[in-house]
């Protein structure tokens, strides 16, 4: 489990890049994916994508692997630590959604 | 064709706004240097520009490194002046903008709040010790060149007062953000 330091909420663009990279992609593709897993909603930057590329690699939650031949790209993928904190946060989520529904879900608008 | 307009901005978010009205109008930066921008011909709207302070110069590795990220992303990087970059990317790719969370929209503020910061006690410190330096020099030598280090003095006290200026509405939007950053990501 991760330190009790770290058991706070992810951030949407951290929750999205770590969602993205179960399959091994590059910088450009993550924003592609992001951007349709919402729906176009989640537009990420160069520069915060870049940033956040970088402290997940510091934190061991993804790491580098070497691109397709021909192509100088870098591709990520996430690790067994990052996976193990996506779940962390799914459950953490499901209690908001269940506690949300709960108590303000039945209400008319 | 080119065409050069020489302009001064103090305040980088006007500066960028000024830069897409300007390519709006088929006029595309391609390079500048101190006030000085040259613009070449291109189709109505073709860029949407940002710009953004780096952390360190251009030719540091780990803005080159940066640099190629945003060049796969297909960001150009039309022109550097010292630490500040000039960015464009094809209006026709969509939404361009480099910082989208807010806690990396206060990093980038706080980097351009630290360099007017540093120029702005730069100038004070450098004024304030030509000011003493005059001051002292002329009490006890009377010697007339000393009236030009007070007057040297005074006029970098008031550029670092430009510069202070410069900082404010740096220093309000990195308050503003810090206050959303309380309530949402």
């Amino acid at each position: 489990m991760p330190e009790s330091s770290e058991r706070g909420a992810l951030t949407e663009a951290v929750f999205y890049i770590l969602l993205s990279l179960y399959t091994a992609m590059h910088g450009y593709a993550i924003m592609q994916n992001v951007k349709d897993l919402s729906h176009g909603r989640v537009e990420l930057g160069a520069g915060t994508l870049y940033g956040a590329i970088n402290t997940l690699l510091e934190k061991n939650w993804i790491r580098a692997i070497e691109g397709e031949e021909g192509s100088r790209r870098k591709e990520y993928e996430i690790t067994e630590l990052g996976k193990t904190v996506i779940q962390g946060e799914l459950i953490r989520l499901e209690e908001l959604i269940a506690n949300g529904k709960r108590i303000a879900g039945g209400e008319s608008k | 064709m080119k065409h050069v307009v020489r302009k001064l901005f103090w305040d980088f978010e006007k500066e960028e706004q000024w830069l897409n009205e300007m390519s709006a109008k088929g006029l595309a930066l391609s390079s500048y240097s101190w006030c000085k921008y040259v613009f070449t011909d291109s189709s109505k709207n073709e860029y949407t520009y940002r710009i953004e302070l780096l952390d360190n110069v251009p030719t540091h590795p780990e803005s080159m490194a940066y640099l190629k990220f945003l060049e796969e992303n297909g960001v150009e990087c039309v022109s550097s002046y010292v630490r500040w970059i000039y960015l464009r990317k094809k209006s026709s790719e969509g939404a361009f903008d480099i910082y989208t969370d807010l806690e990396s929209k206060i990093k980038h503020f706080k980097r351009i709040n630290t360099l007017w910061n540093s120029v702005m006690w730069l100038e004070f410190i450098v004024g304030l010790a030509n000011i003493l330096i005059g001051l002292t020099n002329y009490f006890t030598s009377s010697n007339s060149i000393s009236l030009v280090n007070v007057i040297l003095g005074g006029l970098l006290i008031l550029l670092g007062l430009v510069f202070f200026r410069a900082g404010a509405p740096i220093r309000k939007k990195i308050k503003k953000l810090q206050q959303e950053n309380l309530i949402r990501e």
